[in-house]
């Protein structure tokens, strides 16, 4: 028997300093959210609430063209147009505001507004300010554009051959392929050579969106006299990358100031915004006006930088009679559209748990980058993991039919065994902890599949077409920000490992209460929910006795924001540190007031007391009023400092380099959630229309904060993924037209198309890494959803003997199958 | 462009407004801008998404398809019509209670949907709940919890004899 795989790199110990503790007050408790009143009562502030003094309004006119020179614009009577402050063209407005940020290396330059040429469809040509958003689209109508088309490219597999004028950058070299590089983890050739059996496939997924209901924008206002910007931006990351706008608007870091507000959903699409906030600080400062910019559905759909991804797979699955999975080879090429401002950041992220949840020995992975003249990706719910848990889901189900397995049983074989974590897998990224077996169990008594066959089988004699799917995925949780470089060219520099902290700041009041300010926004989460609840816990409070705020970037500090599944156990991490601090200056306090040693003391229900001596104790209020008001009645020592107040910072909690020889990746993405669907469907071979007739999710997110909203994080990403799956695309015909350009074109579920009972479990398996054992869970449902509906769709029509690899199916494309399935 | 504007007078939220708009001002861009009703949301612009639903002479009505000028003489009421902080409406309570809500933007339009239907039918079944909000969007929830916060407050509404206005 060949040995096992393992990567030459050393994982390193647990910083943790909260492990999870049985009885546990606040943590684990479906705790009504207090986020809730103000959105209930349309007291919310998203970013169209935002009203400053003077504020302008400002509407963009987008290119009909996909790939387009700009030879001229005349905007002289857009201009004379009363109501009408400014036109801004994207050559006027280079000239006092740089390239956005792109963290391809070497860099893809985008402006806020195009300058030379056009891309694709619905890039911004020229922008107009005006009195009021009617007047700005009516202006918008009387700008004159001059263009020359360029050859369009828009089919996937033609992509790598473009020439000429159908290059997009020509300053990047002759070619559209931005990247076509192989990377090989482990033995692949010997692990092929010793297969019984090779799977090859063809997979497509096609690109679909977050489409958020709230779209993107931002209010500008420019000081002149200070020189200072301030925008309010519905974006997330905004204490992480946003001094990158202050270099695209040619001031220093100090000079801007993003507030952020609400983001009425993001799911990815609003991690930057560095776009929108450019735009609006720029026209802020040519207008002279404070300006609004709200993007409208159109806008959003063909513009905001934030399609998902679109890749084929040529894969193939290395198997053993037996069905052990040997090692995984693919070849992918992946359409990113008209610029690249994450990099190759979607194939990184795919690499933290491309061999799923088996035990497979080796990867190699061949990826072609390409660009062409669509909206270019941004971040969706998976950022490319969802599609390589598809990928890997699909050839597991190809393999089982090859090798007349069931498919639950080859994935039950196949499964990383508890007592082998922590794992590294061959690209590298170790899986912290696990009990696979355990939810997979636990999925099968929930669904409870043999009751589920036998109506399978009775409905099949009635002619009718139920199918049944079951897979088991991972979902990485807890980005160490690697994957947006390690992919880079041999020749471009990396960077050093990065922290990617999380911050809060947190003070008791001389009243006893907590307040605390995050650095990171609300998009959609719970993050004052969550941080109350820690907190609650953390310093034994109410939670009616914490108040959580937002800091903007002038009064922030370290902090990454949300996305990749982080939040939580980041913030948690810093809450953490807070406390502790804040505790100890507490005990300082309390052990001189009480005349006692801080070793003896304890938090208890809002007390610090003596252990053992239930009436020995002084309230934190107390305590706090006394540190505030009467610090001169303490000792003259370091530590009774005026005021409980400190910032708090959590730093990555398991992450290494990249060798540079790329042979592994090192750990970047190592806090491992798990989940198994289940799914009943039927599908009317008549219409294609398929209904969901029972699904079960049950996920392991480690401990869990709030029960509730994780299970709303699970249902949600469910329902995306059923959009995905079953709806959305964004359609692009030859021309590089978006055919699918609003709602009524871009379906996305409705409470028709999602199941009424979505049933949810829990299996908790704490990750020895991260304080309280919390792992993230934002990302799962849509990251388990594709591979089960097809599954399933395809076990429905095994009369027709039909295999799918390709998303969306929506009743049009099933109809097609089934048509030709029947020849 | 000079366009005449028009006097319009309509109740809004159980009180009498007049004013003089363009008339091709949208009733949503109206209740915002004019009004300063920001609960009203606008999700698409075109009439799909059902974020910006509000009641127009008791049924409800995308506020995005209408101009104000067509609520000439109409009562219109908007989430802020429901309950406030303080005292919850029953459908705002069990949204609440349900998590019938993640990023709370669809939130108000779903709200005057399900007072809609609850008007007419106070004890629907899951099934004329979803049929019922069909015709709004929600990203981030997946509708089930929804379903569940419309059904529990319509047996809050049904055994409470006066309901909150």
């Amino acid at each position: 028997m060949n040995q096992r795989y393992i990567p030459d790199l050393k994982i390193p110990a647990s910083r943790r300093r909260e492990g999870p503790r049985e009885n546990m007050r606040w943590i684990g408790k479906s705790m009504k959210r207090v986020e809730d009143p103000r959105l209930l009562t349309g007291k919310g502030k998203f970013i169209d609430d935002v009203v400053v003094p003077n504020m302008a309004h400002v509407a963009l006119l987008r290119s009909p063209f996909a790939h387009a020179r700009i030879k001229s614009i005349d905007i002289s009577k857009a201009q004379a147009l009363p109501g009408v402050i400014v036109v801004v063209t994207g050559k006027m407005m280079a000239e006092t505001t740089g390239p956005t940020v792109s963290f391809s290396s070497p860099p893809v330059p985008q402006y806020a507004i195009a300058v030379d040429k056009v891309r694709h469809v619905g890039e911004a040509v020229a922008a107009v300010v005006a009195e009021d958003r009617y007047i700005a689209e009516d202006a918008l109508d009387l700008i004159e554009v001059e263009y020359e088309e360029l050859p369009v490219v828009s089919d996937i597999e033609q992509m790598p051959y473009a020439k000429g004028d159908a290059v997009l950058h020509p300053d990047r070299g002759d070619t559209n392929v931005a990247m076509d590089r192989t990377f090989t983890f482990g033995p692949v050739d010997a692990d092929f050579a010793r297969a019984d059996l090779v799977v090859k496939r063809k997979l497509r997924w096609n690109r679909s969106g977050p489409q958020p209901l709230e779209t993107a924008g931002a209010v500008a206002e420019y000081d002149e006299g200070t020189g200072k910007f301030t925008v309010h931006c519905n974006t997330s990351m905004y204490t992480y990358v946003g001094w990158l706008c202050a270099v695209s608007l040619g001031v220093p870091a100090t000079q801007l100031n993003i507030v952020p507000t609400l983001a009425g959903g993001s799911f990815g699409s609003k991690l930057f915004l560095h776009r929108v906030i450019v735009l609006t600080a720029s026209l802020a400062r040519l207008a002279g006006r404070p300006v609004k910019y709200i993007e409208d559905r159109l806008d959003n759909m063909s513009n905001a930088d934030a399609h998902g991804s679109d890749r084929v797979y040529e894969a193939e699955l290395a198997m053993k009679r037996d069905g052990t999975m040997v090692s995984l080879r693919y070849q992918v090429i992946d359409d990113y559209g008209a610029y690249l401002q994450f990099g190759y950041g979607t194939h990184g992220n795919a690499f933290s748990q491309v061999v799923g949840p088996y035990r497979i020995n080796s990867v190699e992975a061949h990826l072609i980058a390409v660009l062409s003249n669509k909206c270019q990706q941004g971040a969706y719910r998976g950022f490319g993991s969802e599609v390589a848990n598809f990928v890997i889901e699909r050839m597991a189900d190809a393999a089982a039919k090859e090798l007349d397995i069931d498919p639950i049983e080859i994935r039950r074989r196949n499964l990383i065994r508890p007592e082998e974590f922590p794992y590294v897998i061959p690209t590298g990224n170790v899986y912290d902890i696990g009990n696979y077996q355990a939810v997979l169990a636990e999925a099968l008594r929930m669904f409870d599949m043999e009751g589920w066959r036998v109506k399978q089988a009775e409905a099949r004699k009635e002619g009718r077409h139920i199918g049944l799917g079951l897979v088991t995925c991972q979902e990485r949780s807890v980005f160490s920000s690697t994957e947006f470089w390690s992919l880079n060219p041999p020749d471009q520099p990396g960077f050093p490992l990065t922290s990617s902290p999380e911050a809060i700041s947190l003070r008791i009041d001389p009243t006893g209460k907590a307040f605390v300010k995050l650095n990171a926004p609300f998009w959609g989460n719970s993050p004052e929910t969550v941080v109350t609840q820690i907190v609650a816990e953390a310093l034994t409070m109410e939670p009616s006795d914490v108040s959580v705020g937002y800091a903007d970037t002038d009064a922030g500090f370290n902090g990454t924001g949300p996305g990749g599944s982080r939040y939580t156990v980041m913030v948690a991490g810093a809450v953490v540190a807070g406390a502790r601090t804040l505790r100890e200056k507490l005990f300082k306090f309390a052990a001189h007031m009480m005349e006692c040693g801080t070793g003896d003391l304890e938090l208890r229900s809002g007390n610090i007391g003596v252990k053992g001596v239930p009436d020995m104790e002084k309230s934190i209020a107390e305590v706090a009023a006394a540190s505030h008001y009467f610090r001169l009645n303490f000792p003259d020592e370091p530590g009774f400092e005026s005021g409980l107040e400190t910032t708090a910072v959590y730093d990555h909690p398991l992450t290494t380099l990249p060798p540079a020889d790329r042979s592994h990746l090192g750990i970047f993405y190592p806090i491992m959630g798990h989940m198994a669907h289940a799914v009943a469907v039927e599908v009317d071979a008549d219409t294609g229309k398929v209904d969901i007739l029972d699904y079960v999710a049950v996920h392991d997110a480690g401990t869990v904060v709030n029960p509730m909203t994780l299970a709303g994080h699970v249902r949600g990403g469910t329902a995306q993924g059923i959009g995905s799956a079953l709806l959305e695309q964004f359609r692009y015909d030859e021309q590089g037209q978006l055919l699918t350009a609003s709602f009524a074109d871009y379906h996305i579920p409705t409470a028709h198309e999602v199941p009424k009972n979505i049933r949810v479990g829990h299996v908790e398996t704490p990750s020895p890494y991260t304080e309280y054992g919390i792992k993230g869970g934002g990302e799962g449902g849509r990251m388990a959803a594709p591979p089960v509906l097809v599954q399933a769709i395809e076990d429905a029509l095994k009369p027709f003997d039909v295999e799918i690899m390709e998303i969306p199916l929506t009743p049009n494309r099933i109809r097609q199958i089934i048509r030709q399935a029947q020849g | 462009m000079s366009t005449k504007l028009i006097d319009i007078a309509v109740t809004v939220n159980g009180k009498s407004v007049e004013r003089r708009v363009p008339p091709r001002m949208l009733l949503s861009d109206f209740l915002r801008h004019e009004l300063h009703l920001t609960g009203t949301h606008v999700g698409c612009e075109h009439g799909v998404c059902g974020t910006c639903n509000v009641e127009v002479d008791g049924k409800t009505a995308r506020s995005c398809l209408m101009f104000a000028v067509q609520a000439e003489g109409a009562t219109v009421n908007t989430v802020e019509s429901l309950g406030t902080i303080a005292k919850l409406h029953p459908l705002q309570q069990a949204f609440w209670e349900k998590h019938g809500l993640q990023c709370g933007f669809c939130t108000p339009g779903m709200l005057m949907t399900a007072k809609e239907l609850l008007a007419a039918n106070p004890n629907p079944t899951r099934e004329e709940v979803a049929e019922a909000i069909s015709g709004n969007l929600c990203r981030c929830t997946g509708y089930q919890t929804i379903i569940d916060a419309v059904m529990s407050a319509a047996e809050a509404m049904r055994n409470t004899e006066v309901t909150p206005s």
